[in-house]
């Protein structure tokens, strides 16, 4: 695992970063900043975008001046948290069981946590609109919920099942001599220790289920619509585009502020452990 | 501690159950001789067969397969520049500008190259940009493969190589090549898997004239829950566990690092 030294050719090096850079500038950053652009500018005659010279803000005043927006935005935050919490819920203790498990199994267990994701996205959904359907619970809150957390479950085991196989046991043992009963050992010790895991975990549910539309379109009632479902029908539907742009800089800046405090938060933790993704 | 031990253990068998049961009714029914997915009644490959005759599923499977195939060939090349030049050069942009699109919420992506294809290029959405997405998003997953693979060699080889009068390129051809191949086939496979699967994005920057296999899935699902469906679906779930576990063979960190 040496450094790698000074290479001896300028160009091999441009020969090999240019292409995937440009490529990149082009498909990722170029189309990025011109959503940036188009939330300040007006809806054309015929949807999509007026003409260049004209500036406004109306995209976003249109945001602040309507009470609905504020609370779809609400739901959103509202469903990735409840989301998030289940996930904990439900992946901290098959992290714990992997990780104490013998060296051999643990391997053969993360696979059978990952392979259901092995199917298509829709699959996984419209495996819940046949379950949830004959027993009427589809088109309900409910129902998102639990598409959300089946379609995510899996980035909050690994890592924290990551941060959990790295705690060293003597610290348990330690405290158990010390007169520590098991509830106290998981509350004192290994569930501080393992605040790292679960702030990466979280923001690998909490970010893509503000964004998602497809799971409260296909599982949810015409209450249950998130930001996602609103930028969806901006493009696709309104053709407002400026909106729709507007409202995916705000999601941006939701995600950003989140990336940001989760980044915080591990660094915070004991153990500086890294989640695997 | 033998409680505790129960506990954990019931715990997580439920959550086992709680990932595995609902694909397993996906599979199940696809067997169902029954139009309705309510209760089983028989066994048959009728659903299959019926897709083999189904003019727009075919279509739509054609185009996903075509559309995977492209993109993956593509971003295994720019993937693996990527990797390499993360790995020896350290330039600072390049780790945002290669894994930002994996990380950002997929809507994202999905609306920005939909404003970027129709405004700025004003081309009318279909294969083209199809493509370009999905060589967008699948460029990080072969880099950071790729990159792994050379971060566990030994860079004295290359050095060797150098010292022994070969240029870049032989250097290239007959030392990194062959030692960054499993890297290679494993950031395919991944790229092939994404691309087959994409459903998000693909929405966004699909137009009207192009249908692929999700798409089609999708369009369906929204009308009815149908034994074709679950058929179709049972076959894409083979598909993809094949290549991940193919592409897990080859680069067995493959299977952690998905995110």
């Amino acid at each position: 695992m040496s450094e790698p030294r000074t290479q001896p050719s300028g160009l091999t090096k441009w020969v090999v970063t240019l292409p995937p850079t440009i490529f990149l500038l082009a498909f990722f950053l170029v189309p990025a900043l011109i959503v940036v652009l188009a939330g300040f500018r007006e809806t054309g005659e015929f949807g999509g975008l007026a003409p260049l010279p004209q500036l406004s803000l109306d995209a976003y005043r249109f945001l602040g001046g309507d009470v609905i927006y504020l609370e779809i935005f609400a739901r959103s935050f509202l469903v990735a948290a409840l989301t998030t919490l289940i996930c904990i819920v439900l992946a901290y203790p098959l992290a714990w069981l992997i990780a104490r498990s013998p060296k051999q199994r643990r391997d053969f267990l993360v696979l059978l946590v990952i392979l259901p994701f092995a199917s298509n996205f829709l699959v996984r959904i419209y495996a819940w609109i046949m379950l949830l359907g004959p027993v009427n619970l589809l088109y309900t809150p409910f129902a998102v919920i639990v598409g959300m957390v089946y379609a995510h479950l899996p980035f909050m085991v690994l890592p924290l099942y990551t941060n959990l196989e790295k705690h060293d046991p003597a610290l348990l043992e330690a405290a158990q001599d010390l007169g520590a009963n098991a509830w106290t050992r998981f509350w004192r010790v290994t569930f501080p220790l393992s605040l790292p895991g679960i702030f990466s975990g979280s923001a690998l549910v909490f970010i893509p289920v503000l964004g998602m539309f497809a799971v409260p379109e296909l599982l949810g009632g015409t209450g249950d619509i998130l930001i996602g479902n609103l930028i969806k029908e901006q493009f696709l539907e309104n053709r407002d585009w400026p909106l729709g742009s507007a409202l995916s800089i705000m999601l941006t800046i939701c995600v950003l502020l989140l990336a940001g405090l989760t980044a915080w938060g591990s660094k915070r933790g004991l153990h500086g452990t890294e989640a695997v993704t | 501690m033998k409680k505790a031990q129960f506990w954990l253990w019931t715990a997580s068998l439920a959550t086992y159950a709680f990932l595995y049961i609902p694909l397993a009714v996906v599979v199940l029914f696809s067997f169902n001789d029954s139009v309705l997915n309510a209760e089983w009644v028989g066994f048959t490959t009728r659903w299959y067969v019926k897709l083999l005759h189904d003019d727009d599923m075919l279509h739509a499977a054609a185009n996903s397969l075509l559309i995977a195939l492209v993109s993956s060939s593509v971003s295994t090349v720019l993937g693996a520049m990527a990797g390499l030049a993360m790995h020896r050069y350290r330039p600072r942009w390049l780790p945002f500008l290669v894994l930002t699109p994996v990380a950002m919420p997929e809507i994202l992506l999905g609306v920005s190259l939909l404003l970027f294809f129709r405004q700025v290029l004003d081309l009318s959405l279909g294969l083209f940009s199809i493509l370009a997405a999905h060589i967008t998003f699948s460029i990080g997953f072969v880099a950071v493969i790729v990159r792994a693979r050379l971060a566990g060699m030994d860079e004295s080889i290359f050095e060797a190589a150098r010292d022994l009068g070969a240029t870049p390129w032989a250097t290239f051809h007959r030392v990194t090549l062959p030692l960054i191949m499993p890297a290679l086939v494993a950031g395919f496979l991944m790229a092939f898997t994404l691309s087959i699967d994409d459903f998000v994005i693909t929405f966004f920057v699909a137009g009207v004239g192009v249908n692929t296999l999700p798409l089609q899935i999708y369009s369906m699902i929204k009308v009815a829950v149908t034994p074709e469906v679950n058929a179709v679906s049972t076959l894409l779930m083979a598909l993809t566990l094949t290549l991940i576990l193919v592409a897990s063979r080859f680069a067995p960190d493959v299977l952690k690092g998905r995110s």
